[in-house]
């Protein structure tokens, strides 16, 4: 990473902690369940790297929160840290498990197929009556080591929590992104056959994608489950995955920032269009997408790129 | 760079483009009187496949409601204007998306605009999620059609109410109604949609049809995926059954695509169908609602709304403006705005605008008469309403060329809901003690 980049991110980190002091409350619980989906989105960017596209990531999303749940219900544990932790852990064994037979496909057969594994999910949580089925079930309110906050410190802290651990995540991820593995899934997605030639085992590239956009996903739901208090089957449905999809696009796969920036203005937006147009709200999200895919084909990433490139081309 | 050449399938770009373009009828849309007072958040299905039956019908219930109220003509006892005479600013909401989403649009309503009252929700998952929401907010939320008993049984709530009756008495009067109406079945089916409102509506059925008459034998239990709109496999296996009679809560599209469908094969001519929530589909079946069909409409509303000058007036102001009578979800909404309004007026004492704490404790336990006839907020700690509900059967009159429902039976409030301080399940299991028939 260069410098300036580093001061970049350093400085947003800065920025989004300062406005957890003074934004209102209503904001902050908007850029809360942003940022937990931007962790959703940044695994997403992490598959769509290697020229994979997940239309099931619903799967490790619902998973990271159903387990906050029910670890809360039946667990007793309240640790907003800890429960974070076993939601993600949870979601990335999953994706560990169903990773044997997703590694093995490509293209649309791996998007299907993770989508069919999302919807399964789905079709259990919606039979299991003792869960609520479709209605879903409440989350306890969680406590950060002992201090057990409420309204408005509690909703501050879960923000912080959110900060915490997408810049942790985000850090993680862009040493990963640098890394031998990482670097591999571009040449993945052009040419497979070059890899393996190359002595790299492109089936285990892509498993421990599949682990890693899984924990980040499960993870995003453990805090989305907190920030709302409350789960339902829905979290697992395809439409929940095309969303995060969505995002994808309209932050676009060309930074760790872009997920989280994407993520946020596809939240204000939403957010607007049911102010503004409260019965076609569909349609205006519709077209910031559209118009995206026009203008900034490699979404709103691409800005900060092109920024570095103006830049760059100034002065040689 | 990254989607240069070889993108994963500009295909998929389209469909998730083209599956949130889809665009919901367009509707007046409200505008808010000038110098308003009193600010509500109306939250309700604006788009997506609960609009049409309860979402558009509940919020043009209230957008007729307020604007009366406003123009200070509702019929005494609610003639003041607005809210004790501060007017009010209504603001809609569209309640599809996600939880999160629901959640999120909540606190918008509650912590960015300020308003005084949040009224709305048709989901009852909607509802489980926005009631620790709107406590920990100390908001003043009003639930108009979620059906789910689970909202006060869990816990007591101070900030949320509900006027209209929970879920529980549509089943229990239904199973009520078809003893007393048909004596000689001696086995029933059930079809409903498989998630929690036909799972909790067979439930609650089948458990009161098991005390009032132990012996009947249920024979078929489908449960056909939500908005499946196709049920042939689900008609031939009913007409395999013996069975007289078949409970269905199914509502709208699916509804109206099942009555379509089972017309073809006559099987309402062997069984007949029980519909809990037929009430929202007469005026638009009109004569493809096979004639015998029982039909609830969630309380005593629609045409079976007791006969009174509120109940007139209300029919009337709201088919002059939309072409087309209430339906439940209308009158529910109708009466949670009413119930608000009285609380209102209740705790304004002076000039000054009563607090939240003030409506809220002027709420609990209130009792009024409203369009779909008087209702008590009796249980959940005085926070939600039980009311008298009915039943009856459908004929399309022809000679008038419109729906009636004849034969009702009314169901005090005391018959088919359980007393304070009980859960509804476990009343029910229990044998329906201390129901006063």
């Amino acid at each position: 990473m260069v410098w300036s980049d580093r001061i970049a991110a350093g400085s947003a980190f800065l920025a989004a902690v300062i406005a957890g002091f003074v934004l209102p409350d209503w904001m902050i619980s908007l850029a809360t369940i942003a940022f937990a989906n931007g962790l959703v989105v940044l695994g997403l960017i992490v598959m769509w790297r290697a020229g994979l596209v997940s239309f099931g990531q619903a799967l490790y999303y619902c998973m990271g929160g159903y387990a906050v749940a029910l670890i809360g219900r039946w667990g007793g544990v309240t640790d907003a840290l800890l429960l974070v932790l076993l939601g993600g852990l949870s979601a990335a064994g999953v994706a560990f498990v169903v990773g044997f037979l997703l590694a093995r496909y490509r293209e649309i057969f791996f998007a299907m197929l993770s989508l069919a594994l999302s919807m399964i999910l789905y079709g259990l949580l919606v039979k299991t009556e003792s869960l609520g089925s479709t209605d879903g079930l409440n989350v306890t309110a969680p406590t950060f080591l002992g201090y057990a906050p409420h309204q408005e410190e509690l909703l501050v802290a879960l923000y912080f929590l959110v900060l915490v651990v997408c810049a942790t995540a985000a850090l993680l991820i862009s040493a990963y992104f640098r890394s031998l593995a990482g670097a591999l899934a571009i040449p993945v997605r052009d040419n497979e056959l070059r890899v393996e030639f190359m002595g790299m085992s492109v089936s285990r590239l892509i498993h421990t994608k599949l682990v890693i956009s899984g924990l980040l996903a499960g993870t995003g739901g453990a805090l989305v489950a907190l920030a709302i208090g409350h789960v339902d089957p829905n979290m697992s449905y395809w439409t929940t995955s095309g969303e995060f999809v969505f995002i994808t696009i309209l932050a676009g796969a060309g930074s760790v920032g872009a997920a989280f920036i994407g993520s946020l203005a596809f939240e204000s937006v939403r957010s607007f269009a049911f102010t503004m147009l409260p019965q076609l709200w569909q349609m205006l999200l519709g077209s910031v997408l559209l118009l995206t895919i026009l203008f900034l084909p490699q979404g709103l990433g691409s800005l900060i790129q092109r920024l570095h490139w103006g830049r760059k081309a100034k002065a040689p | 760079m990254l989607f240069a050449v070889r993108t994963p399938g500009h295909a998929f770009l389209w469909f998730v483009l083209f599956s949130l373009l889809d665009v919901a009828p367009i509707q007046a849309q409200n505008v808010a009187p000038p110098g308003a007072t009193v600010k509500l958040g109306i939250v309700s299905f604006l788009t997506g496949p609960a609009a049409a039956p309860f979402g558009i019908p509940g919020r043009n219930g209230a957008e007729i409601m307020i604007e009366t109220m406003n123009a200070g003509k509702v019929p005494t006892p609610f003639n003041k204007v607005g809210f004790g005479g501060s007017t009010i600013d209504a603001k809609y909401i569209d309640e599809t998306g996600s939880t999160a989403n629901v959640v999120t649009e909540f606190r918008n309503l509650v912590q960015r605009d300020q308003v005084d009252a949040v009224v709305g929700y048709v989901s009852s998952g909607s509802c489980l999620a926005v009631t620790p929401v709107a406590e920990e907010l100390k908001a003043l939320t009003v639930f108009y059609d979620c059906g789910t008993p689970r909202i006060f049984e869990e816990k007591p709530r101070a900030y949320v109410f509900r006027v209209s009756p929970h879920a529980t008495m549509d089943n229990v009067a239904a199973a009520r109604y078809l003893l007393a109406k048909k004596s000689d079945i001696t086995s029933y089916s059930g079809l409903n949609q498989n998630y929690a409102w036909g799972q909790d509506s067979w439930r609650d059925f089948a458990a009161a049809m098991e005390v009032l008459a132990p012996k009947m034998a249920v024979d078929k239990v489908l449960f056909p995926k939500l908005f499946a709109g196709e049920y042939g496999a689900e008609i031939s296996t009913l007409l395999t059954s013996k069975s007289q009679v078949l409970h269905t809560s199914f509502y709208d599209g699916d509804l109206e695509a099942f009555i379509y469908q089972e017309q073809a094969r006559a099987l309402d001519k062997r069984m007949t169908i029980l519909s809990t929530t037929g009430e929202t589909a007469i005026w638009r079946l009109r004569d493809k609602m096979p004639n015998g069909t029982i039909i609830g409409a969630r309380g005593t509303n629609g045409p079976l709304a007791p006969d009174s000058e509120l109940n007139r007036w209300f029919q009337k102001i709201y088919s002059d403006r939309y072409g087309i009578p209430p339906t439940y979800p209308a009158y529910q909404m109708a009466m949670s705005l009413l119930g608000l309004k009285l609380a209102y007026e209740k705790a304004k004492t002076g000039e000054a605008k009563p607090t939240t704490d003030e409506v809220a404790a002027a709420f609990k336990g209130i009792e009024f008469e409203g369009p779909s006839g008087s209702v008590k907020l009796a249980i959940g700690d005085g926070h939600q309403g039980i009311s008298q509900t009915a039943y009856g059967t459908y004929r399309f009159n022809k000679e008038k060329n419109e729906p009636e429902i004849v034969d009702v039976v009314r169901f005090p409030a005391e018959c088919v809901n359980p007393p304070a301080g009980l859960k509804a399940d476990d009343w029910i299991k229990d044998g329906m003690k201390g129901a006063k028939c």
